[in-house]
């Protein structure tokens, strides 16, 4: 165990869930509360604060919870990356306890969606006059003329160009990502749906954007989610029953979209997946055999199926043969998003990143009650945004 | 006949009309919009460069639910053009949005998608099976 690691010695998530009765400060205050109570410490134990949330990136988040949780006068940094704003903020607290400026830090993840429908496109406006106009030139909205903005869509096309890549992927397999995560859901009480559905009533669906029914989309929602992070020698400081419970960040890897050709027209999910995963294993000195269970970003359940070969889940090409072995399934070999996944847990967007995280380490403290991996020692967490930007958390049981 | 506008800059209204990319001429990347520099090596220096209209069908979705004001379904697409340019549109032509295949031979098309209040007609492009 080498002396400078980091460690999670508390973590918390709301349940994601549509909340009219309580706002973004609430909820994210909420989280951090619950967090700092389960690592038995205080907002004066905190060196530094990050807060997450991409809707609400402008409105000064971090000092807004303050305000609820207590203004010490810490840095609080505010930040937005898409859907890996949650993983970036605990980066941040992660990289001030690297840099030697922290020992102990609180990362927060917040989102208030609603019932925000369809999170991009639609940008054809009813112009009367066609003047070309930014940088493609053009005189109109092009959604739905020159193929989709649609994040439904979007993703469906990143799982289509896998189908026509690899053999033995079709709707068949995209499906049973969707029936695999409502039925691990049913065990998550903080999952915003916990409803079981068939193959065909997954597959029987309205169709959003072929492949993709609406059971195979996540929803939009609320919610909140935190984790105290502190170095290895503050650690050593703390209770006996704190070291117990701490789950080290074996790896902590942020990487961005590395320039392909197809890139500028159907963004690139897979590049910046892969070479995240090679980074995080490398400085983990593990391998994803190694893992116990995986939580990844599935926002479509077309996207849950390319990352089984991004993250190296299964053989170059095999997506579609390893979600019809079963092996990500709960009692598979490689359980693959047993909180039921962003598809049914729901992703409220800042706070996805967090709260995949306080799964994995919930997991590898033995406490996740009804949906525990038994015996679960090492853990990834992985989460991606547009534009692009992904996150990977690899996360071990204290030995 | 009304003035033609393309619905972007790239798509070029001749006779036979085509797509056209700013090329770098250091590692002849590709783009349909102005760049500073080229996000694959660095270079300032590009060329407009005229693209192939055949292309082959390499994903797209159906998509049934989108804005208001976008009708569906449509079959948006990526292809691939017989010269190694990757294209987002639509398909278009086919019978029945379900007979999109993957792998499918394509060529470009155009179609009017709209008129403006001088009566100045929009130009789109697709790609229609071969």
């Amino acid at each position: 165990m080498s002396g400078d690691s980091i460690w999670i010695i508390g973590a918390s998530m709301t349940k994601f869930a549509r909340y009219e009765d309580q706002d973004a400060v609430d909820l994210a205050s909420k989280a951090s509360l619950e967090a700092m109570a389960d690592a038995d410490v205080s907002i004066h134990d905190m060196d530094v604060l990050a807060a997450g949330t991409l809707f609400q990136a402008s409105t000064s988040m971090g000092q807004r919870i303050q305000k609820q949780i207590g203004q010490t006068g810490i840095p609080a940094y505010n930040v937005s990356n898409a859907c890996a704003t949650g993983a970036t903020a605990i980066r941040t607290v992660y990289l001030s306890i690297k840099a030697g400026e922290a020992d102990m830090g609180i990362a927060i993840g917040v989102e208030q969606m609603g019932k925000m429908g369809l999170l991009s496109g639609g940008t054809k406006t009813e112009r009367n006059v066609f003047e070309p106009s930014g940088r493609y030139g053009a005189v109109m909205g092009v959604d739905g003329f020159l193929g989709t903005e649609t994040m439904p869509g979007v993703f469906a096309q990143a799982g289509m160009q896998y189908a026509y890549e690899n053999n033995g992927v079709g709707f068949e397999q995209f499906a049973r990502v969707a029936y695999k995560n409502h039925k691990h859901s049913t065990l998550n009480p903080l999952a915003q749906y916990q409803k079981e559905f068939s193959m065909e009533e997954v597959m029987g669906a309205p169709v959003q954007s072929y492949p993709n029914t609406l059971l195979m989309c996540c929803p939009t929602g609320d919610g909140a989610a935190a984790v105290i992070l502190v170095s290895e020698k503050k650690l050593r400081s703390l209770s006996l029953e704190t070291q117990k419970r701490a789950v080290k960040i074996s790896a902590s890897v942020l990487t961005s979209d590395p320039f392909v050709e197809s890139g500028q027209v159907q963004p690139d999910v897979n590049t910046l997946t892969k070479n995240a995963a090679s980074q995080a294993y490398e400085m983990a000195g593990l391998g994803p055999d190694d893992l116990d269970l995986v939580e990844l970003h599935d926002c479509f359940a077309t996207a849950e199926l390319i990352h089984y070969d991004n993250l190296g889940l299964c053989e170059p090409g095999g997506a579609g043969d390893f979600i019809d072995s079963g092996k990500p399934f709960r009692d598979g070999s490689m359980p693959v998003n047993v909180s039921g996944g962003l598809i049914s847990k729901g992703h409220p967007i800042g706070a996805t990143g967090v709260a995949n995280v306080f799964e994995v380490a919930t997991h590898l403290r033995g406490e996740a009650g009804d949906r525990q991996i038994e015996g679960a020692k090492v853990g990834l967490a992985h989460v991606i945004g547009l534009g692009s930007s992904c996150g990977i958390h690899i996360l071990e049981k204290a030995s | 006949m009304s003035e033609q506008v393309p619905i972007v800059d790239y798509l070029v209204l001749e006779e036979s009309p085509y797509l056209e990319v700013n090329e770098c001429t250091n590692c002849a990347a590709r783009f349909f919009d102005r760049r500073n520099a080229c996000a694959s090596c660095g270079g300032t220096d590009f060329v407009r460069t005229r693209i192939s209209n055949q292309a082959v069908l390499t994903s797209f979705s159906i998509v049934h639910r989108a804005a208001p004001s976008v009708p569906v379904p449509f079959v948006s697409a990526i292809v691939k053009t017989d010269d190694g340019t990757s294209v987002r549109s639509n398909v278009v032509g086919l019978k029945d949005p379900m007979d999109a295949e993957l792998g499918m031979n394509l060529v470009l098309a155009t179609y009017s998608c709209g008129t403006d209040d001088d009566g100045k007609e929009c130009i789109a492009f697709g790609y229609e099976p071969v």
